[in-house]
């Protein structure tokens, strides 16, 4: 009964937050989008058209054709398959990584936690890009592996943050309590420590989405993520700024796509600190 | 101190450990496919392959510390020392415009934001803010190129040799990166607003203008600076994509051509570079707080003052 009425407040607060409103309504319409890529571009997306080459937009194609004829506004809208795909990928693996690491520093404390947090330090030595970019260089490059390096860096903020709010609730009474009843240490950091860590880590993860996305991005824009034909806005967009002279739309509406995207990633991240974390609310 | 020493030197252990966590054999990247395996080995001799690792690595240390010796370049065949030292200013003028300009236009707005706060100007920065914080750098570029060099046709597309040539590129960068240094300016002013410090001044009868001045930018500032300064490796890595559009042959595009090329010796010199900088600008922005804030300097002599 008092856990529904939470529940119910949860969702009056969701409602009420218009950050949070519309970056959800900006995600469902991505979601949607991606789904339906299919149906909505009205060609193949590697489809090649030699007799319309570079054309402007028309009725035909809403944001004109590329160097090899094929329609970019089919290629933008298969590209939000690759983005949320990016999305979900980067998050669960920063996720895993950084919130067994924080539980685990967090919990144990002694010279796990002294190495650990060493290493998270030392990620911070190098520039996330910069050290994105060495870890393409040693795994190779692609999308999953673009994603696998950025996910190698960012692990380190959610174990930082993960790790300080075990460590303050390492000692409260629910904790001892169960320490008394005789559970495992395990038990006691995943069953005890970590529900009461999950708003926030669902802060954290919305607040960190844009940044995956648009670091990955960033890596097949630089060569190095998506290759060709992927239809990635990133590598849309390195594509496009060859032609920026004569076919300025190959550029404008990839990146419209990713602002687009981004800003709803914002939004929501936004609107769930402000409902679920008011304590890190900083503006 | 000791701890910056600590992480230059763990970052140069990995950096070093870069060229053999790569599958495969070092010398294979300095050879042909078709040298024999016993020639192969002649080379691993000679270059000192085949010696103990901590060797190797104390060898290559040295080397850099005492005579900025990086090794050669695969690629280009020439010292990668003299490869970085004429990227490195074009690098640093890049970046250092980028990062006075901001200042220069982001700290009075922050400012205005958080005195004016709610009013039409704060809400209009914020909203602007949200959407810059959308924009990836590449992006912005392409469309300061569409504006600026196709359609009106007054700022080059690419190129370095002359101060028209930075315009673009700077103003890239610092659209890439003014959004947080508004929010964090209008956050610390914000704070420090609420200081009781602040309160006390304006008891005093102080005028509004000497309390903003000598209390409250005093020490806004602070937190500014030491941003500011931390930024700086970012803006650094910022520097990669601009350079890559705008053809400006710096460290970015440097460190960007030797990974596709796969030229090693060239990547870790920059990412040892970028690390140290990245380090020292941390010790920086740990000197500045001291310097600024006097509670912090007191602690950090034992409170026996200056």
């Amino acid at each position: 009964m008092r856990r529904d009425s939470k529940w119910r407040e949860t969702l009056r607060a969701c409602l009420k937050n218009k950050n949070f409103m519309i970056g959800f309504l900006i995600l469902v319409s991505i979601i949607l989008i991606a789904i339906f890529a299919e149906q909505i571009g009205p060609y193949e997306y590697t489809a090649q058209n030699p007799s319309v080459k570079m054309s402007a937009p028309s009725a035909e194609h809403w944001f004109g054709t590329d160097e090899l004829g094929r329609d970019v506004f089919s290629r933008t809208v298969m590209g939000t398959r690759i983005t949320l795909w990016v999305a979900f990928l980067g998050a669960t693996l920063a996720l895993v990584i950084g919130v067994s690491v924080g539980v685990v520093c967090g919990y144990f404390g002694g010279w796990v936690d002294r190495i650990f947090s060493f290493l998270t330090d030392l990620t911070w030595c190098i520039p996330g890009t910069i050290l994105a970019l060495a870890v393409v260089t040693l795994i190779g490059k692609g999308l999953t592996n673009s994603v696998i390096a950025i996910s190698l860096v960012s692990w380190a903020t959610y174990a930082r943050s993960v790790r300080a709010k075990t460590m303050s609730l390492r000692t409260m009474a629910f904790v001892e309590t169960g320490r008394a009843f005789g559970e495992s240490s395990f038990s006691l950091m995943f069953r005890y420590i970590l529900p009461n860590i999950v708003p926030s880590l669902i802060v954290m993860v919305s607040m960190s989405l844009p940044s995956t996305v648009m670091s990955t991005t960033t890596l097949s824009f630089l060569g190095l993520g998506s290759q060709a034909p992927s239809p990635d806005w990133g590598l849309a967009l390195s594509n496009g700024i060859a032609y920026i002279g004569r076919a300025p739309w190959l550029s404008v509406f990839p990146g419209l796509a990713l602002v687009y995207t981004v800003l709803g990633f914002n939004l929501l991240g936004d609107g769930l600190r402000d409902i679920l974390d008011p304590h890190m609310k900083s503006m | 101190m000791a701890m910056g020493i600590l992480l230059i030197f763990s970052v140069s252990v990995l950096v070093f450990g870069l060229l053999y966590m790569m599958p495969g054999n070092p010398v294979d990247m300095v050879v042909d496919r078709k040298v024999s395996a016993e020639k192969k080995e002649e080379i691993a001799h000679e270059m000192g392959y085949d010696r103990p690792m901590a060797e190797q690595y104390l060898d290559w240390a040295k080397g850099i510390l005492l005579e900025q010796d990086f090794g050669t370049s695969t690629r280009y065949k020439v010292p990668v020392w003299e490869l970085m030292k004429e990227r490195i200013p074009r690098s640093l003028n890049l970046c250092g415009w980028a990062l006075f300009l901001e200042i220069l236009i982001a700290l009075p707005i922050g400012l205005l934001c958080a005195i004016k706060k709610d009013s039409l100007f704060d809400r209009l920065t914020v909203n602007f803010t949200l959407v810059l914080t959308a924009v990836p750098a590449f992006w912005m570029a392409a469309l300061l190129i569409l504006v600026f060099s196709v359609w009106l046709g007054i700022l080059p597309i690419s190129g370095y040799k002359g101060m028209e040539y930075y315009v673009l590129p700077v103003f890239s960068l610092v659209a890439s990166s003014i959004a947080g240094t508004i929010r964090l300016t209008k956050a610390e002013v914000l704070e420090v607003l609420n200081e009781r410090y602040v309160t006390t001044a304006y008891a005093k009868g102080l005028s509004s203008r000497a309390v903003m001045w000598k209390h409250v930018l005093r020490n806004a500032l602070i937190i500014v600076t030491v941003q500011v300064f931390m930024s700086i490796p970012w803006l650094i890595s910022g520097a990669v994509v601009t350079e890559k559009i705008f053809g400006i042959p710096g460290m970015g595009n440097l460190l960007l051509n030797s990974i596709i090329v796969q030229d090693f010796p060239v990547v870790q010199g920059v990412l040892l570079i970028i690390a140290i900088l990245t380090v020292i600008c941390n010790l920086l922005s740990d000197l500045v707080i001291g310097i600024l804030d006097p509670r912090i300097r007191i602690s950090m002599d034992g409170g026996r003052g200056e």
